[in-house]
Protein backbone atom coordinates (compact mmCIF):
# COMPACT_ATOMS: atom_id res chain seq x y z
CA UNK A 1 0.00 0.00 0.00
CA UNK A 2 1.66 3.40 -0.99
CA UNK A 3 1.26 6.43 1.38
CA UNK A 4 1.27 9.15 -0.90
CA UNK A 5 1.78 12.53 0.29
CA UNK A 6 -0.43 15.22 -1.36
CA UNK A 7 0.67 18.49 -1.74
CA UNK A 8 -2.66 19.87 -0.48
CA UNK A 9 -4.04 17.06 1.62
CA UNK A 10 -1.33 15.60 3.23
CA UNK A 11 -0.22 12.13 3.20
CA UNK A 12 -3.48 9.65 2.10
CA UNK A 13 -3.53 6.12 0.98
CA UNK A 14 -3.29 5.05 -2.77
CA UNK A 15 -6.62 4.11 -3.15
CA UNK A 16 -7.42 7.87 -2.81
CA UNK A 17 -5.29 8.52 -6.03
CA UNK A 18 -5.50 7.77 -9.80
CA UNK A 19 -1.95 7.28 -11.67
CA UNK A 20 -1.66 9.67 -14.94
CA UNK A 21 1.27 7.67 -16.19
CA UNK A 22 4.48 9.04 -17.68
CA UNK A 23 5.02 13.26 -16.44
CA UNK A 24 6.97 15.70 -18.27
CA UNK A 25 5.49 14.99 -21.52
CA UNK A 26 5.06 18.09 -23.43
CA UNK A 27 2.82 18.61 -26.19
CA UNK A 28 4.63 20.11 -29.46
CA UNK A 29 3.63 23.49 -30.19
CA UNK A 30 4.06 23.15 -33.23
CA UNK A 31 1.72 19.81 -34.19
CA UNK A 32 0.78 20.87 -37.60
CA UNK A 33 4.12 20.60 -38.72
CA UNK A 34 4.75 16.66 -37.16
CA UNK A 35 4.57 14.15 -39.82
CA UNK A 36 3.09 10.68 -38.20
CA UNK A 37 5.97 9.23 -37.20
CA UNK A 38 6.74 12.57 -34.56
CA UNK A 39 3.04 12.41 -33.80
CA UNK A 40 3.34 9.26 -33.02
CA UNK A 41 5.99 9.08 -30.61
CA UNK A 42 4.57 11.76 -28.99
CA UNK A 43 1.52 9.87 -28.26
CA UNK A 44 2.36 6.67 -27.65
CA UNK A 45 6.16 5.78 -26.90
CA UNK A 46 7.05 5.94 -23.68
CA UNK A 47 10.11 5.83 -20.92
CA UNK A 48 9.11 3.14 -18.53
CA UNK A 49 12.19 3.28 -16.39
CA UNK A 50 13.29 0.72 -14.19
CA UNK A 51 14.19 2.56 -11.50
CA UNK A 52 13.29 6.19 -10.37
CA UNK A 53 10.57 7.57 -12.70
CA UNK A 54 8.83 10.90 -13.12
CA UNK A 55 4.71 10.44 -13.35
CA UNK A 56 1.64 12.18 -12.82
CA UNK A 57 -0.86 11.68 -10.05
CA UNK A 58 -4.12 12.90 -9.44
CA UNK A 59 -5.66 12.98 -5.81
CA UNK A 60 -8.90 11.69 -7.55
CA UNK A 61 -11.39 10.79 -4.55
CA UNK A 62 -9.88 14.12 -2.62
CA UNK A 63 -9.08 17.36 -3.59
CA UNK A 64 -9.35 16.57 -7.55
CA UNK A 65 -5.64 18.37 -8.16
CA UNK A 66 -3.00 16.76 -10.53
CA UNK A 67 0.77 17.09 -9.11
CA UNK A 68 4.24 15.27 -9.94
CA UNK A 69 5.77 12.41 -8.13
CA UNK A 70 9.31 10.78 -8.56
CA UNK A 71 8.94 7.07 -7.76
CA UNK A 72 11.39 3.91 -8.08
CA UNK A 73 9.36 1.58 -10.15
CA UNK A 74 11.96 -1.34 -8.14
CA UNK A 75 10.87 -0.64 -4.69
CA UNK A 76 7.87 1.35 -5.05
CA UNK A 77 9.30 3.94 -2.94
CA UNK A 78 8.22 7.51 -3.04
CA UNK A 79 10.89 9.69 -3.10
CA UNK A 80 9.57 13.09 -3.91
CA UNK A 81 5.94 14.72 -4.33
CA UNK A 82 5.87 18.05 -6.57
CA UNK A 83 3.84 20.46 -9.03
CA UNK A 84 2.63 20.75 -11.56
CA UNK A 85 5.32 22.96 -13.38
CA UNK A 86 8.37 22.05 -11.08
CA UNK A 87 11.28 20.80 -12.71
CA UNK A 88 12.41 17.23 -11.87
CA UNK A 89 13.71 17.41 -8.54
CA UNK A 90 17.47 15.15 -7.76
CA UNK A 91 16.34 12.17 -6.38
CA UNK A 92 18.40 8.68 -5.56
CA UNK A 93 16.64 5.98 -4.94
CA UNK B 1 24.31 -28.34 -40.29
CA UNK B 2 25.55 -29.96 -37.52
CA UNK B 3 26.51 -28.54 -33.88
CA UNK B 4 29.29 -29.68 -32.45
CA UNK B 5 30.16 -31.75 -28.97
CA UNK B 6 29.01 -35.03 -29.89
CA UNK B 7 25.53 -33.61 -30.68
CA UNK B 8 24.27 -37.12 -32.19
CA UNK B 9 25.23 -39.05 -29.42
CA UNK B 10 23.32 -36.80 -27.50
CA UNK B 11 20.18 -37.42 -29.11
CA UNK B 12 20.22 -40.75 -29.15
CA UNK B 13 20.91 -41.18 -25.85
CA UNK B 14 17.66 -38.83 -25.10
CA UNK B 15 15.04 -41.49 -24.03
CA UNK B 16 11.75 -40.33 -25.98
CA UNK B 17 9.13 -39.86 -23.33
CA UNK B 18 6.54 -42.76 -23.37
CA UNK B 19 4.41 -45.34 -21.94
CA UNK B 20 7.49 -47.83 -22.43
CA UNK B 21 9.91 -45.18 -20.98
CA UNK B 22 8.26 -44.91 -17.80
CA UNK B 23 7.70 -48.80 -17.08
CA UNK B 24 11.95 -48.64 -17.71
CA UNK B 25 12.39 -46.05 -16.52
CA UNK B 26 10.34 -47.12 -12.93
CA UNK B 27 12.45 -50.72 -13.12
CA UNK B 28 15.16 -48.55 -12.58
CA UNK B 29 13.50 -46.45 -9.52
CA UNK B 30 13.88 -43.54 -11.68
CA UNK B 31 17.50 -42.91 -11.41
CA UNK B 32 18.44 -42.78 -14.97
CA UNK B 33 15.98 -40.39 -16.68
CA UNK B 34 18.36 -38.61 -18.77
CA UNK B 35 18.85 -34.07 -18.11
CA UNK B 36 15.78 -32.59 -20.38
CA UNK B 37 18.10 -29.69 -21.98
CA UNK B 38 21.61 -29.10 -21.16
CA UNK B 39 23.19 -25.84 -19.43
CA UNK B 40 26.40 -25.08 -22.31
CA UNK B 41 28.82 -22.70 -22.26
CA UNK B 42 28.09 -19.46 -24.11
CA UNK B 43 29.87 -19.68 -27.79
CA UNK B 44 31.48 -16.16 -28.71
CA UNK B 45 29.22 -16.03 -31.62
CA UNK B 46 25.74 -17.23 -32.59
CA UNK B 47 23.12 -17.05 -35.91
CA UNK B 48 20.54 -15.55 -34.08
CA UNK B 49 20.43 -14.82 -30.15
CA UNK B 50 17.00 -15.03 -28.41
CA UNK B 51 17.29 -12.86 -25.24
CA UNK B 52 14.49 -14.38 -23.00
CA UNK B 53 13.88 -17.53 -21.71
CA UNK B 54 9.99 -17.78 -21.35
CA UNK B 55 7.12 -19.74 -23.13
CA UNK B 56 7.43 -17.38 -26.24
CA UNK B 57 11.33 -17.35 -26.03
CA UNK B 58 11.81 -20.69 -26.12
CA UNK B 59 8.83 -21.41 -28.51
CA UNK B 60 10.52 -19.18 -30.93
CA UNK B 61 13.55 -20.70 -30.21
CA UNK B 62 12.12 -24.30 -31.00
CA UNK B 63 10.48 -23.06 -33.89
CA UNK B 64 13.88 -21.15 -35.43
CA UNK B 65 15.35 -24.42 -35.29
CA UNK B 66 12.64 -26.93 -36.55
CA UNK B 67 10.77 -25.15 -39.38
CA UNK B 68 13.96 -22.58 -40.51
CA UNK B 69 17.05 -24.54 -39.69
CA UNK B 70 18.59 -21.78 -37.81
CA UNK B 71 20.53 -24.20 -35.31
CA UNK B 72 23.49 -22.13 -34.51
CA UNK B 73 21.45 -20.11 -32.07
CA UNK B 74 21.10 -18.83 -27.95
CA UNK B 75 18.14 -18.18 -26.13
CA UNK B 76 19.69 -16.39 -23.04
CA UNK B 77 17.78 -16.28 -19.77
CA UNK B 78 18.67 -13.32 -17.11
CA UNK B 79 17.27 -16.04 -14.37
CA UNK B 80 15.81 -19.57 -14.57
CA UNK B 81 13.71 -20.44 -18.10
CA UNK B 82 10.03 -20.27 -17.42
CA UNK B 83 9.94 -18.14 -14.08
CA UNK B 84 9.12 -14.75 -14.92
CA UNK B 85 5.29 -14.50 -16.13
CA UNK B 86 5.48 -17.89 -17.86
CA UNK B 87 5.11 -19.33 -13.94
CA UNK B 88 2.70 -16.35 -12.68
CA UNK B 89 -0.47 -16.58 -15.10
CA UNK B 90 -3.36 -18.13 -14.71
CA UNK B 91 -3.09 -20.47 -17.70
CA UNK B 92 -5.81 -19.18 -19.89
CA UNK B 93 -5.80 -20.53 -23.43
CA UNK B 94 -8.70 -18.75 -25.20
CA UNK B 95 -9.25 -16.96 -29.19
CA UNK B 96 -12.33 -15.09 -29.08
CA UNK B 97 -10.98 -11.55 -29.26
CA UNK B 98 -13.35 -9.04 -31.65
CA UNK B 99 -11.08 -7.77 -34.16
CA UNK B 100 -10.47 -10.20 -37.01
CA UNK B 101 -6.48 -10.13 -36.62
CA UNK B 102 -6.60 -10.85 -33.03
CA UNK B 103 -8.77 -14.06 -33.81
CA UNK B 104 -6.16 -14.91 -36.48
CA UNK B 105 -3.39 -14.27 -34.25
CA UNK B 106 -4.70 -16.17 -31.60
CA UNK B 107 -6.78 -18.77 -32.84
CA UNK B 108 -3.45 -19.93 -34.35
CA UNK B 109 -1.67 -20.48 -31.59
CA UNK B 110 -5.00 -22.36 -30.25
CA UNK B 111 -4.50 -24.37 -33.00
CA UNK B 112 -0.91 -25.07 -32.07
CA UNK B 113 -1.57 -25.71 -28.82
CA UNK B 114 -4.04 -28.45 -29.82
CA UNK B 115 -1.17 -31.02 -30.84
CA UNK B 116 1.29 -29.27 -28.80
CA UNK B 117 2.07 -32.05 -26.54
CA UNK B 118 2.53 -34.72 -29.61
CA UNK B 119 4.45 -31.96 -31.71
CA UNK B 120 6.65 -31.68 -28.12
CA UNK B 121 6.77 -35.19 -26.94
CA UNK B 122 5.91 -33.53 -23.17
CA UNK B 123 2.11 -33.47 -21.78
CA UNK B 124 1.58 -29.87 -21.50
CA UNK B 125 -1.58 -30.59 -20.26
CA UNK B 126 -3.79 -28.96 -22.24
CA UNK B 127 -7.58 -28.99 -21.37
CA UNK B 128 -10.19 -27.81 -23.49
CA UNK B 129 -12.68 -27.16 -20.66
CA UNK B 130 -14.33 -24.10 -22.14
CA UNK B 131 -14.26 -20.36 -21.30
CA UNK B 132 -17.22 -18.44 -20.06
CA UNK B 133 -17.13 -14.45 -20.43
CA UNK B 134 -19.98 -13.41 -18.05
CA UNK B 135 -22.76 -10.41 -18.74
CA UNK B 136 -23.74 -8.78 -15.95
CA UNK B 137 -26.05 -5.66 -17.66
CA UNK B 138 -27.80 -5.35 -20.93
CA UNK B 139 -24.75 -3.05 -21.99
CA UNK B 140 -22.64 -6.16 -21.81
CA UNK B 141 -24.87 -8.72 -22.97
CA UNK B 142 -25.05 -6.42 -26.25
CA UNK B 143 -21.48 -6.25 -26.72
CA UNK B 144 -20.76 -10.13 -25.88
CA UNK B 145 -23.44 -11.14 -28.08
CA UNK B 146 -21.73 -8.99 -30.81
CA UNK B 147 -18.29 -10.37 -29.72
CA UNK B 148 -19.79 -14.01 -30.15
CA UNK B 149 -21.14 -12.94 -34.06
CA UNK B 150 -17.53 -11.42 -34.84
CA UNK B 151 -15.74 -14.61 -33.66
CA UNK B 152 -18.40 -16.80 -35.78
CA UNK B 153 -17.26 -14.91 -38.91
CA UNK B 154 -13.89 -15.45 -38.04
CA UNK B 155 -13.72 -18.68 -37.77
CA UNK B 156 -13.71 -18.99 -34.07
CA UNK B 157 -15.85 -21.02 -32.29
CA UNK B 158 -18.40 -19.21 -29.97
CA UNK B 159 -22.11 -19.31 -28.13
CA UNK B 160 -24.29 -17.77 -25.71
CA UNK B 161 -25.12 -19.05 -22.46
CA UNK B 162 -27.91 -18.80 -20.19
CA UNK B 163 -28.27 -18.41 -16.90
CA UNK B 164 -29.72 -21.36 -16.50
CA UNK B 165 -26.91 -23.50 -18.93
CA UNK B 166 -24.33 -21.63 -16.68
CA UNK B 167 -25.87 -22.94 -13.85
CA UNK B 168 -25.19 -26.51 -15.46
CA UNK B 169 -22.33 -25.83 -16.94
CA UNK B 170 -21.30 -24.54 -12.76
CA UNK B 171 -22.90 -25.26 -10.02
CA UNK B 172 -20.91 -22.76 -7.55
CA UNK B 173 -21.85 -19.88 -9.97
CA UNK B 174 -24.05 -17.12 -7.63
CA UNK B 175 -27.08 -17.14 -9.82
CA UNK B 176 -29.25 -15.05 -7.57
CA UNK B 177 -30.67 -12.61 -9.39
CA UNK B 178 -30.86 -10.13 -6.98
CA UNK B 179 -27.42 -9.33 -6.60
CA UNK B 180 -25.59 -6.29 -7.30
CA UNK B 181 -24.36 -7.51 -10.61
CA UNK B 182 -26.96 -10.41 -11.89
CA UNK B 183 -25.54 -12.41 -14.16
CA UNK B 184 -27.57 -12.44 -17.24
CA UNK B 185 -25.89 -15.12 -19.60
CA UNK B 186 -22.30 -15.37 -21.20
CA UNK B 187 -20.16 -16.83 -23.62
CA UNK B 188 -18.43 -19.63 -24.13
CA UNK B 189 -15.79 -20.93 -26.39
CA UNK B 190 -15.47 -24.81 -26.46
CA UNK B 191 -12.35 -25.17 -27.85
CA UNK B 192 -10.63 -22.77 -25.35
CA UNK B 193 -9.42 -23.90 -21.50
CA UNK B 194 -6.06 -24.31 -19.32
CA UNK B 195 -2.44 -25.67 -19.90
CA UNK B 196 0.04 -26.42 -17.32
CA UNK B 197 2.50 -23.35 -17.80
CA UNK B 198 5.46 -25.17 -16.74
CA UNK B 199 5.39 -27.77 -18.70
CA UNK B 200 4.95 -25.34 -21.92
CA UNK B 201 8.26 -24.00 -21.01
CA UNK B 202 10.00 -27.00 -20.12
CA UNK B 203 8.36 -28.77 -23.38
CA UNK B 204 9.85 -26.24 -25.38
CA UNK B 205 13.01 -26.13 -23.73
CA UNK B 206 13.15 -29.97 -24.23
CA UNK B 207 12.20 -29.50 -27.67
CA UNK B 208 14.66 -26.76 -28.84
CA UNK B 209 17.79 -27.86 -26.93
CA UNK B 210 17.10 -31.41 -28.64
CA UNK B 211 17.50 -29.17 -32.43
CA UNK B 212 21.18 -27.84 -30.82
CA UNK B 213 19.70 -24.65 -29.60
CA UNK B 214 21.64 -23.17 -26.23
CA UNK B 215 19.50 -22.29 -23.31
CA UNK B 216 21.77 -20.05 -21.38
CA UNK B 217 20.26 -19.69 -18.04
CA UNK B 218 21.91 -17.02 -15.52
CA UNK B 219 22.69 -15.18 -18.49
CA UNK B 220 21.67 -11.44 -18.20
CA UNK B 221 21.71 -8.60 -20.97
CA UNK B 222 23.23 -5.79 -20.12
CA UNK B 223 23.93 -4.16 -23.16
CA UNK B 224 23.05 -4.51 -26.97
CA UNK B 225 26.22 -3.54 -29.59
CA UNK B 226 24.67 -2.13 -32.42
CA UNK B 227 27.42 -0.29 -34.93
CA UNK B 228 26.25 1.89 -37.70
CA UNK B 229 22.57 1.19 -37.31
CA UNK B 230 23.20 -2.86 -37.21
CA UNK B 231 22.68 -5.40 -34.50
CA UNK B 232 26.68 -6.61 -33.71
CA UNK B 233 25.62 -8.87 -30.42
CA UNK B 234 24.99 -8.48 -26.95
CA UNK B 235 27.16 -7.80 -23.53
CA UNK B 236 26.12 -10.15 -20.73
CA UNK B 237 27.43 -11.01 -17.32
CA UNK B 238 28.75 -14.35 -19.10
CA UNK B 239 30.63 -12.04 -21.55
CA UNK B 240 30.49 -10.78 -24.65
CA UNK B 241 28.14 -12.74 -27.60
CA UNK B 242 28.43 -11.78 -31.36
CA UNK B 243 25.07 -12.52 -33.46
CA UNK B 244 23.81 -10.08 -36.49
CA UNK B 245 20.02 -11.15 -35.05
CA UNK B 246 18.63 -10.49 -32.06
CA UNK B 247 15.12 -11.53 -31.09
CA UNK B 248 14.05 -9.61 -27.75
CA UNK B 249 11.02 -11.54 -25.92
CA UNK B 250 11.40 -10.02 -22.54
CA UNK B 251 7.89 -9.33 -21.65
CA UNK B 252 7.69 -6.24 -18.94
CA UNK B 253 11.54 -5.85 -19.36
CA UNK B 254 11.07 -5.11 -23.06
CA UNK B 255 11.48 -1.23 -22.66
CA UNK B 256 14.82 -1.73 -20.96
CA UNK B 257 16.25 -3.43 -23.40
CA UNK B 258 14.97 -1.11 -26.17
CA UNK B 259 16.47 1.60 -24.12
CA UNK B 260 19.87 0.00 -24.38
CA UNK B 261 19.21 0.86 -28.58
CA UNK B 262 18.22 4.09 -27.81
CA UNK B 263 14.33 3.49 -28.46
CA UNK B 264 11.32 4.07 -26.82
CA UNK B 265 8.48 1.34 -27.04
CA UNK B 266 4.65 2.12 -26.66
CA UNK B 267 4.53 -0.14 -23.21
CA UNK B 268 3.73 0.46 -20.01
CA UNK B 269 5.23 -2.22 -17.42
CA UNK B 270 2.39 -2.91 -14.86
CA UNK B 271 2.61 -5.82 -12.03
CA UNK B 272 -0.29 -8.33 -12.81
CA UNK B 273 -1.78 -10.17 -9.58
CA UNK B 274 -3.24 -14.08 -9.46
CA UNK B 275 -3.47 -16.84 -6.22
CA UNK B 276 -4.13 -19.74 -5.64
CA UNK B 277 -6.63 -21.36 -2.88
CA UNK B 278 -5.73 -24.35 -0.87
CA UNK B 279 -6.47 -26.98 -2.65
CA UNK B 280 -10.27 -29.09 -2.54
CA UNK B 281 -12.70 -31.19 -4.10
CA UNK B 282 -13.03 -30.73 -8.22
CA UNK B 283 -15.70 -27.88 -8.01
CA UNK B 284 -15.22 -25.99 -11.07
CA UNK B 285 -15.00 -27.56 -14.10
CA UNK B 286 -14.43 -24.66 -16.66
CA UNK B 287 -12.88 -21.51 -16.90
CA UNK B 288 -15.34 -18.43 -15.54
CA UNK B 289 -14.20 -14.79 -16.63
CA UNK B 290 -16.18 -11.53 -15.62
CA UNK B 291 -15.16 -7.93 -16.33
CA UNK B 292 -17.92 -6.14 -14.15
CA UNK B 293 -17.26 -8.14 -11.27
CA UNK B 294 -13.60 -8.14 -12.17
CA UNK B 295 -12.02 -11.47 -11.31
CA UNK B 296 -11.57 -14.92 -13.33
CA UNK B 297 -11.27 -18.44 -11.91
CA UNK B 298 -10.51 -21.76 -12.81
CA UNK B 299 -9.33 -25.02 -10.79
CA UNK B 300 -6.30 -26.59 -11.34
CA UNK B 301 -5.60 -30.42 -11.49
CA UNK B 302 -4.18 -29.87 -8.25
CA UNK B 303 -7.69 -29.04 -6.90
CA UNK B 304 -6.44 -24.72 -6.20
CA UNK B 305 -9.31 -22.42 -7.00
CA UNK B 306 -6.36 -20.17 -9.65
CA UNK B 307 -7.80 -16.68 -9.35
CA UNK B 308 -6.87 -13.40 -11.02
CA UNK B 309 -8.23 -9.95 -12.26
CA UNK B 310 -6.72 -6.35 -13.14
CA UNK B 311 -3.23 -4.58 -13.21
CA UNK B 312 -2.26 -3.15 -10.60
CA UNK B 313 -2.96 0.94 -12.03
CA UNK B 314 0.93 2.18 -11.95
CA UNK B 315 4.25 1.48 -13.74
CA UNK B 316 6.41 -1.23 -11.65
CA UNK B 317 8.98 -3.93 -11.98
CA UNK B 318 8.21 -5.19 -8.34
CA UNK B 319 7.15 -8.90 -8.67
CA UNK B 320 4.96 -8.37 -5.87
CA UNK B 321 1.33 -6.28 -6.69
CA UNK B 322 -0.32 -3.73 -4.41
CA UNK B 323 -2.89 -5.00 -1.60
CA UNK B 324 -6.09 -3.13 -2.87
CA UNK B 325 -6.16 -4.87 -6.33
CA UNK B 326 -6.03 -8.39 -4.43
CA UNK B 327 -9.02 -6.97 -1.75
CA UNK B 328 -10.99 -5.82 -4.89
CA UNK B 329 -10.40 -9.42 -6.37
CA UNK B 330 -11.30 -11.50 -3.54
CA UNK B 331 -14.73 -9.78 -3.09
CA UNK B 332 -15.57 -10.29 -6.49
CA UNK B 333 -14.42 -13.84 -6.31
CA UNK B 334 -16.96 -14.00 -3.34
CA UNK B 335 -19.91 -11.77 -4.56
CA UNK B 336 -19.29 -15.01 -7.82
CA UNK B 337 -18.65 -17.76 -5.92
CA UNK B 338 -20.43 -17.88 -2.30
CA UNK B 339 -18.74 -20.94 -1.15
CA UNK B 340 -15.09 -19.43 -1.55
CA UNK B 341 -16.09 -17.15 1.31
CA UNK B 342 -14.02 -19.59 3.76
CA UNK B 343 -11.38 -20.82 1.72
CA UNK B 344 -7.85 -19.94 2.75
CA UNK B 345 -5.55 -18.37 -0.03
CA UNK B 346 -2.41 -19.67 -0.34
CA UNK B 347 -0.21 -18.12 -2.46
CA UNK B 348 -0.10 -15.11 -4.25
CA UNK B 349 2.53 -13.05 -6.62
CA UNK B 350 2.87 -10.91 -9.35
CA UNK B 351 4.23 -10.70 -13.04
CA UNK B 352 5.47 -7.67 -14.45
CA UNK B 353 3.18 -7.28 -17.44
CA UNK B 354 3.71 -4.95 -20.93
CA UNK B 355 0.81 -3.12 -21.66
CA UNK B 356 0.31 -1.58 -25.51
CA UNK B 357 -1.86 1.27 -25.49
CA UNK B 358 -4.39 -0.98 -27.60
CA UNK B 359 -3.47 -4.11 -25.98
CA UNK B 360 -2.54 -5.67 -28.56
CA UNK B 361 0.99 -7.41 -29.06
CA UNK B 362 3.82 -6.19 -30.76
CA UNK B 363 6.15 -8.46 -33.57
CA UNK B 364 8.12 -6.29 -34.94
CA UNK B 365 11.20 -5.29 -36.72
CA UNK B 366 12.63 -1.88 -35.34
CA UNK B 367 14.89 0.86 -36.60
CA UNK B 368 17.64 -1.11 -36.25
CA UNK B 369 19.08 -3.91 -38.40
CA UNK B 370 18.94 -6.97 -36.92
CA UNK B 371 16.76 -5.85 -33.85
CA UNK B 372 13.52 -7.91 -33.55
CA UNK B 373 11.03 -7.73 -30.62
CA UNK B 374 8.10 -9.55 -29.32
CA UNK B 375 6.35 -7.78 -26.68
CA UNK B 376 2.97 -5.78 -26.07
CA UNK B 377 1.19 -9.34 -25.12
CA UNK B 378 0.20 -7.47 -21.53
CA UNK B 379 -1.87 -9.35 -19.64
CA UNK B 380 -2.70 -12.14 -22.52
CA UNK B 381 0.48 -13.81 -23.72
CA UNK B 382 0.55 -17.16 -21.91
CA UNK B 383 -2.58 -18.26 -24.48
CA UNK B 384 -0.63 -17.15 -26.99
CA UNK B 385 2.86 -18.89 -26.61
CA UNK B 386 2.87 -21.60 -29.42
CA UNK B 387 1.41 -18.72 -32.02
CA UNK B 388 3.68 -15.84 -31.05
CA UNK B 389 7.11 -18.07 -31.03
CA UNK B 390 5.52 -19.39 -34.34
CA UNK B 391 5.24 -15.87 -35.87
CA UNK B 392 8.27 -14.49 -34.56
CA UNK B 393 10.53 -17.13 -35.88
CA UNK B 394 9.13 -16.40 -39.29
CA UNK B 395 9.58 -12.81 -38.48
CA UNK B 396 13.40 -13.55 -37.52
CA UNK B 397 14.43 -15.74 -39.79
CA UNK B 398 12.88 -14.33 -43.07
CA UNK B 399 13.27 -10.46 -41.93
CA UNK B 400 9.35 -9.84 -42.72
CA UNK B 401 6.59 -10.31 -40.99
CA UNK B 402 3.85 -13.41 -41.68
CA UNK B 403 0.56 -12.06 -42.52
CA UNK B 404 -0.87 -13.26 -39.72
CA UNK B 405 1.52 -10.81 -37.35
CA UNK B 406 1.62 -8.28 -40.12
CA UNK B 407 -0.80 -6.14 -38.30
CA UNK B 408 0.83 -6.08 -35.09
CA UNK B 409 4.40 -4.00 -36.40
CA UNK B 410 5.61 -1.11 -34.43
CA UNK B 411 4.35 1.10 -37.47
CA UNK B 412 1.10 0.98 -36.34
CA UNK B 413 1.55 3.38 -33.32
CA UNK B 414 2.91 6.25 -36.11
CA UNK B 415 0.57 4.95 -39.37
CA UNK B 416 -3.01 5.14 -36.39
CA UNK B 417 -3.93 1.56 -37.48
CA UNK B 418 -4.16 0.28 -33.82
CA UNK B 419 -6.15 -3.10 -33.39
CA UNK B 420 -8.13 -2.12 -30.10
CA UNK B 421 -8.60 -4.85 -27.52
CA UNK B 422 -9.11 -3.00 -24.43
CA UNK B 423 -12.13 -3.88 -23.03
CA UNK B 424 -13.70 -4.81 -26.23
CA UNK B 425 -12.13 -8.11 -26.35
CA UNK B 426 -12.65 -8.36 -22.22
CA UNK B 427 -10.49 -6.60 -20.05
CA UNK B 428 -9.71 -9.78 -18.65
CA UNK B 429 -7.36 -11.74 -20.65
Amino acid sequence: MLLIECPWCGPRSEEEFSCGGEGHIVRPLNSEDLDDAAWGDYVFMRRNDKGVYFERWRHSHGCGQWFNVARSTVSNEILAVYRVGDDKPKVTP
Amino acid sequence: MMPRFGFEKYTKDMANYSIFALARNALQRHRNWPQAWRSPQPRPSYDAVIVGGGGHGLATAYYLAKLHGMRNIAVLEKGWIGGGNTGRNTTIVRSNYLNPESAAIYDHALKLWEGLSQELNFNVMFSQRGVINLAHDEGEVRELRRRIYANQLAGVDAEWVTPTQLGELCPILNLDPDTRYPVLGGTLQRRAGTARHDAVAWGYARGADRLGVHIIQNCEVTDLIIREGRVEGVRTNQGEIRTPKIGVVAAGHSSVLAAMAGIRLPIDSHPLQALVSEPIKPVMPTVIMSNKVHAYMSQSDKGELVIGAGIDPYNSYAQRGSLPVIEETIRAVVELYPITSRLKMMRQWAGIVDICPDASPIISATSVEGLFFNCGWGTGGFKATPGSGHLFAHTLAKGEAHPINAPFALERFHSGALVAEHGAAAVAH
